[in-house]
């Protein structure tokens, strides 16, 4: 008698043992914020993961850009065990869905409203065929370009506002025998200046045709030909030894005064900063010439994964990530903008104020656009491509028209 | 039984680098080629859809370019380490006093990674910091020296880079060689009054002619194999002036997502190793049945 009571006693107690790891969430993140304020950004969450009692495993893959964790969880979902959540960005999410490898965290993204929290646009690169199925952390705006003040004021020149006053102001510079545009010639480089140079000369309506719908009658217009002619006066206004340059020294010879404009995506104001720079004083920030606004929003798919504690972490970190408080403290550790539009901003710089309010000026105006250099308007193949092009044409005489011919050429045959 | 297990062993100790071999080297030779036939994007698919991605890569500029480096690097490469090689040895090969010395100092950039030689070629070739700074610096302010940032002229950059590492090693290939020529023809040439030059030329060299053939197998797979070269020298530019078919393969498979086309490079690439590995076995094989 004594015994059953027993064996009852003991199945009931692992029954609640077992219970009660099942109510701890849990999560595996893999994300490739290694370095310094990004990592520390990634801290934050983890902080917060963990105040609200769950276990975050972290698998931190470093290297490529990305590259090093894209062939991690290539090889992870391949065997069948998927990490819980994954630092992932525009169309590579839908394109991991399209993998059926995605879960669906709608039940967090309606009871938070998300659709009513976010950007219209941004919304649309964290939902696969009308589920939500990633969160969204951060802004980052490309179209940027930043100044030294000091030689922008003793070579009397403002803050250009069109690609005429760039290319004036750039002429002085030159002859004042300062280089004109700190650049790296890196691919990604620049294609970043290509876009910024699209975006102005042919507008949000060319850009979006071009760049997210590849029509070809745009990418073979005359208005993608000035493209290519203002890139070739960019070319003339690097400096000789830009070749390979990384960027971030490419942001420090506008700091030093060696150089006057840099065009880059705000991550550039985290290296200002960080020398201690004042953003309006010792330098400036100001969208590229032309309207629209082109972001590179990063965000963190979820993947299907199997068991409660797993699915519990799942739901929390996503509801975390779209947390008023994380948004905030992430974003000042970042540089770039809450993906949110309600937080408050009064402890974010200059810069960031110019980014949120311009983020929903061309939110309401339709001219909220995805950058192409970044991954957020094309797959990898069709924005490879593109890039491709660009680059040879830029550290090449390549003319203007056979970039054009080669960029049609190019996208349709990465199809 | 213990007989038999003798005669067995060898066998039994090679199957399992046998069968290694077999699954890891010739199976996804062919799992490579089987997906070189589908449109894998992301992940692996394993619809057969024909010759797509060989299509694709073949009108693809930035391959012809790549193939081109390939071509122009591997060729350069080989010759000039191969005549820079046998100059060193010849020259050190005159008995002089501090010839150990001087032979590890040639010898040593072998021992470096190829991200090690690119980085310090990098730094020594690039205009504002390295030799051009340098010169002009001087006082010579006509004074140009830019290859590395000339798409046109970068991919020598590689080839100056490549022959550094190497010319140490195969002069030590060929050192090696020159030593083991039997004195006594020497001696009796040198009786005959023949001059040194011509001892070289028709006496020395052409009996080390296997020596060459190992260097020149080395040099190969070290050309071929350059891939981390050109990442830490030129980051396959300015502009993808410097891609070699490694690097566009890389490109495709981890930056990319197209798969399809990656394993399609690859199979070319393989094609490439074999039109210059099928005629070394061929001749071996034969030599050996001879």
């Amino acid at each position: 008698m004594k015994f059953t009571t027993y064996i009852k006693a003991s199945v009931v107690a692992s029954f609640l043992v077992s219970g009660a790891a099942i109510a701890g969430p849990e999560a595996e993140v893999l994300h490739w914020w290694t370095s310094g304020g990004e990592a520390k950004s990634v801290a934050v969450l983890q902080q917060e993961f963990a105040d609200n009692g769950g276990t975050w495993t972290d698998m931190p893959v470093a290297g490529g850009g990305g590259d090093a964790a894209m062939t991690a969880l290539r090889a992870r979902v391949l065997s069948g065990n998927a990490p819980t959540a994954v630092q992932l960005k525009g169309p590579a999410i839908q394109e991991w869905y399209e993998e059926g490898v995605l879960a669906d965290i709608s039940a967090v993204a309606e009871a938070q409203n998300w659709a009513g929290l976010l950007p219209a646009s941004i919304a649309g690169h964290m939902m696969c065929e009308g589920t939500w199925c990633a969160a969204p952390v951060n802004v980052h705006r490309i179209d940027w370009i930043w100044a030294n003040a000091s030689v922008l004021e003793a070579n009397g020149i403002t803050m250009p506002t069109t690609w005429d006053e760039f290319n004036a102001a750039a002429d002085k510079l030159a002859a004042a025998g300062i280089t004109p545009l700190a650049h790296g010639g890196q691919a990604w480089q620049d294609a970043t200046v290509f876009e910024a140079v699209a975006l102005g000369i042919g507008g949000a309506d060319f850009f979006r045709k071009a760049f997210v719908e590849l029509d070809e009658a745009t990418l073979t217009s005359d208005t993608m030909v000035a493209v290519f002619d203002q890139m070739r006066k960019m070319r003339g206004y690097v400096d000789d030894n830009f070749s390979g340059r990384d960027w971030n020294l490419a942001t420090a010879m506008v700091m030093n005064g060696e150089a006057g404009f840099q065009i880059m995506g705000d991550w550039a104001k985290g290296e200002f900063l960080a020398a201690g720079k004042v953003p309006g004083e010792d330098f400036l920030c100001q969208s590229t010439p032309g309207d629209g606004f082109l972001y590179n929003v990063d965000s963190f798919a979820m993947f299907a994964v199997d068991g409660d504690d797993k699915q519990a972490g799942q739901a929390l970190l996503a509801e975390l990530i779209m947390g008023q408080n994380f948004q905030k403290v992430f974003n000042l550790n970042k540089g770039s903008i809450p993906a949110r539009i309600d937080v408050s901003l009064d402890e974010f710089d200059i810069c960031a104020h110019i980014s949120s309010a311009d983020m929903a000026a061309s939110n309401e105006g339709g001219s909220l656009l995805p950058s192409y250099a970044h991954g957020m308007a094309l797959r990898g193949a069709q924005s490879g491509a593109i890039t491709d092009v660009v680059t040879a044409h830029f550290n090449s005489d390549m003319s203007s028209a056979d970039a054009v011919a080669q960029l049609a050429a190019a996208v349709k045959n990465s199809m | 039984m213990i007989e038999w297990l003798e005669r067995q062993l060898p066998k039994i100790v090679l199957a399992p680098s046998f069968f290694a071999v077999l699954v890891f080297v010739y199976g996804f030779i062919v799992w490579t080629g089987w997906v070189s036939l589908t449109r894998s994007r992301l992940l692996p698919k394993y619809d057969i859809v024909g010759t797509i991605q060989y299509d694709r890569l073949f009108v693809s500029p930035r391959w012809d370019t790549a193939m081109f480096n390939l071509a122009v690097f591997g060729a350069l490469f080989i010759i000039i380490s191969m005549l820079l090689g046998l100059l060193l040895a010849i020259l050190l090969d005159q008995r002089i006093r501090t010839e150990g010395v001087i032979r590890t100092i040639y010898l040593y950039p072998m021992a470096l990674s190829m991200i090690v030689t690119g980085t310090a070629w990098k730094w020594i070739l690039n205009p504002g910091l390295g030799i051009e700074a340098m010169v002009k610096g001087w006082g010579f302010e006509n004074f140009s020296f830019r290859w590395l940032v000339d798409p046109d002229m970068a991919i020598y950059t590689v080839v100056i880079a490549g022959v550094w590492q190497a010319s140490g090693f195969v002069m030590a290939l060929f050192l090696a060689g020159l030593r083991s020529v039997d004195e006594e023809i020497i001696k009796a040439a040198q009786i005959d009054g023949i001059p040194t030059w011509r001892i070289y030329s028709a006496i020395i060299i052409p009996s080390m002619a296997p020596i060459f053939l190992s260097a020149f197998i080395v040099l190969a797979h070290l050309a071929i194999k350059a891939f981390d070269l050109v990442i830490a020298l030129t980051g396959g530019g300015p502009g993808y002036s410097t891609d070699l078919p490694a690097t566009y393969m890389y490109a495709m498979a981890f930056s990319r997502g197209d798969i399809g086309q990656a394993a399609a490079s690859a199979m070319v690439m393989m094609l490439v190793v074999f039109a210059i590995v099928v005629p070394y076995l061929y001749s071996e094989l034969r030599a050996k049945n001879d």
